[in-house]
């Protein structure tokens, strides 16, 4: 396989392979936070402030995939 | 047959008629066909990826990029914008004032969850943050950030060669002929293969004028680094020298927990700079991702593609600058905690002001915020 084709593949599969965790860690993140919310409904806000951070936690370990991703097709 | 005819029949009056019944809808259609009939006359280039911001000059400064001149067109939109919201101040405020006051009071309520009574001392710092990031960060969205900008003739080396695979070698021996010999016209296939090749040589590109400073490494990396000072800057004010106590724990009851919590204290440090990587990389990666995939799409299809992209992008933006001061905000109150005991206040005052039963033993974290 030449250069120009495993290339392509690794940008393929590194964003592919990457964003698998923080796609099952985000639904766990969301389905935690609507139980707390049912539970407790006057802390919704809180509940919903917090989910939106750790959101952003889980899925800034999928964007550093997709850096490497563009690093790799367009670099 | 006769539908038909009677559907050609009048056609011209039963246009103007439609036209008429309602003007601005009729323009509205008119400048959408001329858009899609645009889109597919002038195409779009093949979006030009540069990972770093490019020196706009080109025998300028190699420091003067196009993300350091939209940076600059930032920070003085921001200065702008804070000295109308000012001007004239009034008790009862109304136009711009009132817009900036309820922003403020909604940042001010967001902090005052997250720090508790040191918010005084934070709020000044994450709200410029928030506003210089977000404003940052919708930069890359205003329409000619990133399409104006000023050809530049030299080869780029990172246009790949690579392309032309396997037949490269024999290639070359032919594209360096063409080279020594200024007017040897290679007529053979070959030619056609080696003519972009040669042509990198004194290819033209464009170097865009402007380009959103988030999407520039450089400035986030230097946020994250100021943001991550001012944690051990705060921490040391706070509780003194012990503040460093932190890295270095050697409490515990027998041998094993002193080994444990050594083992904590190191990964404590090792956070640090995996916080300072995360935060960097976080901001950039969002909106460089965001700015190559909004090239991609207009690449693809100019007419009306674009637009869920440009929405997404407009969320993202907003959401990342407010993760970027949350999780400001949030390492700067950890540190100024003292580390004595196990749990983290805090944690409680997220639960606004009921009792909830549901909290269960110490669920505040203990070791590493990774992330």
């Amino acid at each position: 396989m030449d250069a120009a084709a495993m290339k392509e593949l690794g940008a393929a599969l590194a964003i592919g392979l990457g964003t698998i965790g923080p796609g099952i860690g985000i639904g766990l993140i969301g389905s935690k936070a609507m139980e707390a919310m049912g539970r407790n409904p006057e802390a919704a806000g809180t509940v919903q402030t917090n989910m939106i951070l750790a959101i952003a936690f889980a899925e800034s370990m999928g964007i550093f995939a997709l850096v490497i991703a563009l690093l790799v097709k367009f670099v | 047959m006769e539908s038909i005819q009677n559907f050609f029949k009048n056609l011209w009056e039963r246009f103007k008629a439609w036209v008429e019944a309602n003007p601005r809808r009729a323009a509205i259609w008119a400048g959408a066909i001329i858009l899609l009939i645009i889109s597919f006359i002038l195409p779009v280039d093949q979006p030009h990826v540069s990972l770093a911001g490019e020196p706009i000059l080109e025998d300028g400064p190699a420091w003067f990029t196009n993300s350091l001149l939209t940076t600059f067109i930032v920070d003085i939109i921001l200065i702008v914008l804070a000295l109308f919201a000012t001007m004239g101040m009034k008790l009862i405020p109304s136009g711009w004032q009132n817009f900036m006051e309820a922003v403020i009071e909604y940042l001010y309520g967001l902090s005052e969850t997250v720090a508790g009574q040191n918010v005084r001392k934070f709020f000044p710092w994450v709200a410029t943050i928030f506003f210089f990031v977000i404003l940052s960060n919708w930069s890359g969205l205003i329409p000619g950030v990133g399409s104006i900008g000023i050809y530049h003739s030299g080869g780029h080396g990172t246009e790949e060669p690579i392309e032309e695979g396997a037949e490269d070698h024999a290639q070359s021996l032919e594209q360096r002929l063409a080279m020594v010999d200024g007017n040897l016209m290679i007529a053979a296939p070959a030619a056609v293969d080696a003519a972009p090749a040669a042509a990198e040589e004194g290819e033209k590109y464009l170097v865009p004028l402007f380009r959103a400073p988030s999407a520039d490494l450089n400035m986030t990396f230097g946020l994250a680094l100021v943001v991550m000072v001012m944690v051990q800057v705060w921490g040391v004010r706070a509780l003194g020298a012990g503040y460093f106590g932190k890295f270095f724990v050697w409490r515990g009851e027998n041998g094993f927990m002193k080994g444990v919590n050594g083992f904590v204290g190191i990964l404590e440090l090792l956070s640090e700079f995996s916080r300072l990587i995360a935060f960097g990389f976080r901001l950039f990666g969002n909106i460089f991702a965001g700015e190559i995939m909004l090239a991609t799409m207009a690449f693809l299809i100019a007419f009306l593609l674009p637009i869920p992209f440009y929405m997404l992008e407009i969320f993202v933006g907003f959401v990342q600058a407010l993760v970027f001061m949350m999780l400001a905000l949030v390492f700067w109150t950890v540190a100024m905690i003292s580390h004595g005991h196990e749990e983290h206040d805090d944690h409680d005052h997220h639960v606004v002001d009921t009792h909830d039963p549901g909290m269960g033993p110490d669920t505040g974290v203990q070791g590493t915020v990774t992330g």
